[in-house]
Order: C-alpha cells, then structure tokens, then sequence
C-alpha cells in the first residue's frame, strides 16, 4: 500500500471545516426563554465583569467577599447589581464585594459544579425552585431572618426561599402570569373583561374561547407557549391545576403526590387541558410565540415580561388580564432569582454576606432593579418607587395578582424530579394520551424519588 | 517481517527488560494517568455507582443497593386483561365504535396489595389475542421505547448512509468537471458542529413556514400537505434520520473515495478485455474492491448510530410522545435532570453490554465473510 500526495479536495475541506468551527460559538440552544427569567435575552458574549474574588487580596484590610450572578448577558440587570454592590462597598468599611458573572444558560452548571468542588463564593443568586435542594444539600445557609423579619419588611411571600421552616434567600423581582387581550377584540365579541375581583369562571372563560373560536377571525382563540419545554410546565400550567384543586405534592407532608396530582381535581384538570388542544381552541406545538402579537391568535397566556413587547404592539388596546378561576380562585406561578449565603462563606465573612442580601431588599435598591428590567418589584414600598408599578402605574396590576393569586413552586429538593414529571405527564396528555394513566405515572416516579431520597429531610 | 517481530519479542526476556521499562514507563506516563484518569477510572466507577443510590447533589451518605436499579431497568412482565362484561346482558362491553372495553392496567400495577407481581411496572404496549389483551409491562417503559428507536434508527441508517455515500463517492470519482466543488459540497455538513446543523434544521422542518414543507408543497402543487415533521410522532423519528444520513454520508463518501483510488485500473481494463459492461464491473471489480472500507463504515455507522444524542436534544427533546427519545438521550435526563447518577449509570452500563455484543457480533460476521 502506498500513500498518495494528499489531493488538494481534502484541504480544501478541512480549511472549511477549521473556518466553520471557528466562526459558530456555541450556539443557544434553548430557543425559548426559560419561565423565570424570559425577559431576559440570553445573550452569550459577555465575559464576566469582575475579576475572581479570591485574586483580589488587597491591603485594604477588608474581608473579601465574592458574588456570583447569572446576568451576564443583560447588562442593564449587572448594572443594577454591580450598583447595589457599590452602595453597600461603600456604606461600611469592613467588608468588600466583588461580583463575578455568568451567562445563564451555564450558570446552574458552573453553581452545581463549584458546589461539589467546594469553590463556590460567599453569595450567589439562585433561581427559586431550585433552592430547597441547595438548602437540604447544605451548600447554602439558612438566613438569620424570622418569617416576623420578613413580613416587616413587607417582601411578597413567594419571594421568600424557604425550606423546612427557615429561611435562606431573598428575592427583589418576580414575573407574574396572566392571560393578554384585545380591548377591542372582546368588545366585538361581547365577552366581559374580567377584573381581580372578578375573574373568569370557567365556563365564562370556555365561552369566550367558544365566541373567539366561531369567529372565524383567528386561527385559534388562545395561545399558551405549549411549544415551550422545562420549567415552563411546572411553573405555568401547575397554577391552573390547583386552581381546579388538585396540587403537585401534598404540602402537608411533602412525602407524596398521591390523590393530590392523580385525584378527581386533578383529572378534571388534565381532561379540560387535553380539550383545549383536541377541541382546537389552543395550539399545540405553536412555530413561535408571535401568535398574538401578529393578531393571528386572540389571548395570550403568558408572563408579564411580554408586556412591554404587547403595549409596543397594541398600545391603549392591551389589556392584562387575570387567569380565571377554575373553582378555588385564580393561581399564578411565582419565585424568580433569588439571593442566598453559602456554606462555603467563611464565619467573619458571613455577616458581610448577610448584611449585603438583607440591603439587596431595601426599597431603593429593589426599585432600582425593576426600573432596569421592568420586572415586578417585591415589596410595596419599592413598587412606590418605581414608575410602572407605582399606585396608578401601567403595571400596577402584575404587583396586585402577585400579591394575591401567588401560588409558591413545591418547597422541596424534590421539586427537580415533580417538575421534569408534570411536564411528561401533560407532554402525553397534550397528545391525546389516557389522563388517568400519565398522572398515575407523574405520581408513581415522584413518590419513588422521594421514597430513594429519604423523604428529602421531611420525614 | 512475522520472524523478526517474534525475534524482537524474545530478545527482551535476557533481562533487557528493567532498563527498557522504566524510560517505556515515564515516557507512556502521561498517557496512562490521563487514560486511568478519565476512561478506565468512570467506567469502574459507573459499574460501580449502578448498585448504589448515588446522586448528583445530595446530603445522603451513598448506599449499596444490590441489583434495585438493574430490577427497575429491566423488569418485563405480562397481565393478561379480560374485556368488561355488562353484568346486565353478560356479554362484552363495547364502546362507541365498537371495540371492546378493557379494564385500565394502572388498575393492576397500582394495586400492590393484590396484585404485588406488578407492582412498579408500567404499560409499555399491549398486543390483542383473541378477546383478551396482553399488556407488556416494562420498569422503565421509556428505556424500552429509547432501545426499541435506537435499533429502528440504526436499522435504517446503517444501510442508507453507507448506500448514499458510495453513491457520491462513485460519483465525485468519475474525473467529471468541478468534482473537487462538489466534494467539498458533499463533505461540508460533516465538519459543521451537529448542533449547528440539527439548529439549522430544526428551522427547515418547521411546520407552518418551514423550508421543507414550502418545498415539498409547491413541487406538489400542494398535493403534499404540510407535514409536523418534528411534532408527529409517527415522522419525527424520520426527520431525524434524514437529516443525520444528510449530516454524515459526506463521512462516507470521503473513505469509499480513498478506497476508490486503492482499486488498481489494471483491474478495470483486464475486466474490460474479457467484455464486462459497467454493471459487471461495478459488482465484481469496484464493489469487492471496496470491502475492507465497507467493512470500516459499517463499524463506524453503528457505533454512531447508538449514540444518537445531539439532533434529539436540540431538534425534540424526546419527544413527541418519547418517540425520538434514544438510551443516551434518557440517560442524561435521568442523570441531569433528575440528578439520579445511579440510575443513569445502570443505563450505561446495560447498554455498554448491547453495544459490545453487537460490535462481537459484527466481528464474527465480517472476520467469517473475509476468510
């Protein structure tokens, strides 16, 4: 056997292939915005903005102490952080906080990594349902804070990251969910703009789908992003289910998920979402999510980050309106990015690290955040503050449902298995399958998991 | 050349052997610790986390739990179900169009007290024999769908990829002009990241304003309708095979075409003395010509075939209905999304064990075919 000259074709390809690896970074993958932090874009240039905090030993004498952030790609929500951190740099001379950031789609990684290696900084943001199983981990630590604490400082409930009756993280923003509309398209249609106090019942609700759809106007009378996949399940669809009474897990207990996922609520629950695809009033894999901002579809079930991009669209004749009420009131999801100490925070760091989370929630500092990413504030004083939310404001009303239809994501370190088996089990109902039989299955899986995890710290 | 390589063994034996050792040893160093380091080390370890509880994140000391995960995986059982019976009129129930009404196997694999033999099974997919129906329960139905596609995926694949490629390659051999265009052309998917592509894709396959149905609708004039490539279940597992055997067989073709240039014209002009025509030649010269290199692409399709992950990961999740959902592709679900190491780890392990008596079987067959 003898070697040829390698033919010319061959570079050529391989010059092609160096040029076109070279020119596609990693691509994003997600093409959705995951449910908690839609607005933010998920860019994924920026480097982080600071350098590492263990680098940085200065001779100033302070106490160094590192901050991580998943904001890396939105520079207007760094801002605001690296500005809380300059006010509390600033404020007291004993301890200085250094921020390192990261883009999101990598951030829960480079967390879940750095917290198995023992790296992990004195304060991290966490996203919220993912912090009971940081707590029972124990890679963060529980906040000096009574639920008393909290409450005089006037933070939204499930804002709060709570596990097992103590506190260990705070939140400054939330989204909250809720169905946009047309004004004038409900006009038209003579269908009641519901109100807070008097949300849709279902049947009201089913009407105006059944009024929309006979239309003929609109190629579906509702769109509910059930082309989105993760979290977006759990967080969007779950309030609905306990809306009609049913819930993920027994909240009394937290040790399983029988009769409360797979009971007559819930069945109920499951063969009304089933109708809403097999009867045609929603799409089922939508393209996109642009259904209604074309005018292609009626109402949009989503969260209030897209209501900057709807009030672009439609100016006075957007309307946001409430979820309805299935039988036991209106729920929407709740719980965004939170801010929690870790274990890993040495003891003279830790009340630094504190001190900075508690001054994270001061009412300038949350309006601060919320005037930047136009997210909901979490407590009433900061909502004052800000122009959108203020009494009269434009989005006031995101404040109020988050105020009173909140409905807080399982507090459990289970949460990962209950959310990835809603989201399969209404995956097979949205396709047609046997209601019964999937919920069954999201219940068996979760009561296993939980039974091999030792009742995840509840028993 | 066999006698001096068995002379060069020997000679080692007088003792030369210490000095040749440790220079052999320190200069092998590096790759020995990076192998032991980052193959041979999780491959014990995954056998071994397989009999345990172990997680990805948890307070949890790691317990051995025997054979449990292997019992979850694995487990297949039959329930024969007799169709309801009106208790009025004693014959079968049957419902709006006719069939028979059967009993919910959840009924049975739910109740543990009466019927322990089921318990923790699921339905994975009945056949009807006579009035009764048997269900096939499986522990992990999903693992059993994941195997079942990658065999289908595998099945069609291998033959495809390995026919189109010697299709181009016979193709771009022919001296035709701008054949150097065209191989480069056919070869350029191969170098781009699978998620480019499978991105690219996903785009392409789109339902309402995709490429491919555009397509497919104006060169029908709309005979075709629009196709939910990656939304049915019953064609999503093909749009992931087309787009791969697009993907891969510029792969293909660049070897068939090395193996093309190795074929001697002697051959081709001796054939052509003795009166073959094209076809003749094509069978009896360029095709056993070609085996060694079949033989190669063969191998390498399989293994890729059974590590089928990117497309499904970035093109449908698994789904619809978990019918793209592949072993690996549950395996990272199990291990990352719910954070159950062990469990994945009994995944790999079982399916270390299909892959490597397949890749036996393949050896046997090929290493029979060549003497």
């Amino acid at each position: 056997m003898q070697f040829r000259r390698i033919p010319q074709w061959i570079i050529v390809c391989l010059l092609i292939g160096a040029a076109l690896i070279a020119g596609c970074s990693t691509p994003n993958q997600s093409a959705q915005p995951a449910a908690e932090s839609a607005a933010e874009p998920a860019t994924e240039t920026t480097a982080p903005q600071a350098a590492p905090q263990e680098s940085s030993a200065e001779t100033t004498g302070k106490v160094q102490l590192g901050l991580w952030t998943h904001s890396a790609g939105n520079p207007d929500e760094l801002a605001v952080i690296q500005e809380w951190v300059n006010r509390y740099n600033a404020s007291q001379d004993q301890y200085e906080i250094t921020i390192e950031a990261f883009p999101q789609a990598s951030y829960n990684d480079s967390v879940a990594a750095a917290a198995v290696a023992g790296s992990l900084p004195c304060i991290i943001d966490l996203d919220a349902p993912t912090v009971p199983n940081f707590a029972w981990s124990g890679y963060i630590q529980p906040l000096p804070l009574t639920e008393a604490d909290v409450a005089e400082m006037g933070v939204l409930s499930a804002d709060v990251g709570r596990y097992n009756g103590q506190i260990y993280s705070l939140g400054q923003f939330d989204v909250a969910l809720n169905i946009f509309a047309r004004k004038s398209v409900l006009e038209q249609y003579g269908i009641r703009v519901p109100t807070l106090d008097e949300p849709w019942t279902k049947d009201e609700f089913m009407a105006a789908l059944d009024a929309l759809k006979a239309s003929g106007e609109f190629e579906y009378p509702l769109d509910v992003n059930a082309g989105y996949t993760g979290e977006w399940w759990a967080y969007a669809y779950s309030p609905w289910l306990q809306s009609f009474g049913g819930d993920l897990i027994d909240r009394s207990t937290y040790l399983t998920a029988e009769g409360v996922l797979n009971g007559p609520e819930a069945v109920a629950f499951g063969e009304w979402f089933q109708s809403l695809f097999s009867e045609g009033y929603a799409p089922a894999t939508p393209a996109d999510d642009q259904g209604f901002l074309q005018g292609r579809i009626a109402l949009w079930y989503t969260g209030s980050w897209a209501a900057q991009t709807v009030v672009d669209a439609y100016g006075d004749d957007a309307l946001f309106l409430p979820p309805p009420d299935f039988g036991h009131g209106p729920k929407i999801g709740a719980g965004s990015w939170q801010m929690g100490v870790t274990t890993n925070c040495s003891p003279e760091a830790t009340p630094g690290a504190v001190e900075f989370v508690i001054s994270t929630m001061s009412p300038e500092n949350i309006a601060l955040m919320s005037e930047a990413s136009s997210l909901i504030p979490t407590t009433r004083a900061a909502a004052a503050l800000t122009e959108d939310y203020k009494p009269g404001g434009r989005f006031e009303i995101f404040y109020d449902m988050a105020e009173r239809f909140a409905v807080v994501r399982p507090e459990t370190p289970g949460y990962l298995t209950i959310s990835n088996q809603f989201e399969q089990a209404l995956l097979k109902i949205r396709d047609g399958g046997n209601v019964q039989d999937a919920l069954d299955d999201a219940v068996d899986a979760i009561n296993q998991d939980i039974e091999d995890n030792g009742g995840y710290g509840f028993k | 050349m066999t006698t001096t390589a068995a002379e060069l063994r020997e000679k080692p034996a007088k003792g030369k052997s210490n000095s040749d050792l440790i220079p052999g040893l320190a200069m092998g160093g590096a790759a020995f610790l990076l192998i032991t380091l980052f193959v041979i080390g999780p491959f014990f370890a995954g056998i071994w986390y397989s009999f345990t509880n172990q997680r990805l994140i948890s307070p949890n000391p790691t317990e051995f739990v025997g054979l449990r995960n292997y019992t979850r995986l694995l487990k297949l059982s039959v329930l024969p179900l007799e169709p309801l019976v009106d208790e009025a009129s004693g014959e079968f129930l049957r419902d709006e169009e006719g069939n028979l009404v059967y009993p919910r196997s959840r009924e049975f694999t739910r109740d543990a007290e009466n019927y322990p033999q089921y318990a923790g099974l699921r339905e994975w997919f009945n056949i009807d024999w006579g009035t009764t129906r048997y269900v096939i329960l499986a522990g992990d139905p999903i693992f059993m769908r994941s195997l079942v596609n990658n065999f289908f995926f595998a099945l069609v694949v291998i033959p495809l990829q390995t026919g189109i490629g010697l299709l181009l390659a016979v193709m771009v051999n022919q001296g035709i002009p701008g054949q150097n265009f065209f191989r480069t052309m056919f070869f350029a998917p191969v170098v781009t990241s699978m998620v480019v592509v499978a991105t690219v894709w996903r785009y392409l396959y789109d339902v309402n304003n995709g490429l491919i149905n555009e397509m497919l609708g104006s060169l029908t004039f709309g005979a075709i309708g629009s196709i939910n490539w990656l939304g049915d279940p019953r064609v999503a597992m093909w749009a992931i095979i087309i787009m791969s055997v697009w993907q891969g067989a510029g792969f293909q073709m660049m070897l068939f075409v090395a193996g093309l240039q190795q074929i001697p014209e002697d051959l081709y002009e001796a054939a052509g003395i003795d009166g073959a025509n094209g076809w003749q030649k094509f069978w009896n010269v360029t095709l056993p010509g070609l085996r060694n290199v079949m033989v190669f692409n063969f191998i390498i399709i399989t293994i890729a075939a059974f590590q089928l992950f990117d497309q499904v990961l970035v093109m449908t999740n698994g789904g619809p209905d978990n019918a793209t959902s592949t072993v690996i592709f549950h395996m990272f679900r199990v291990g990352f999304r719910e954070q159950d190491i062990a469990y994945a780890s009994t995944i790999a392990v079982v399916f270390f064990l299909i892959i490597l008596f397949i890749n036996f079987i393949q050896r046997r067959v090929t290493m029979e075919g060549g003497s």
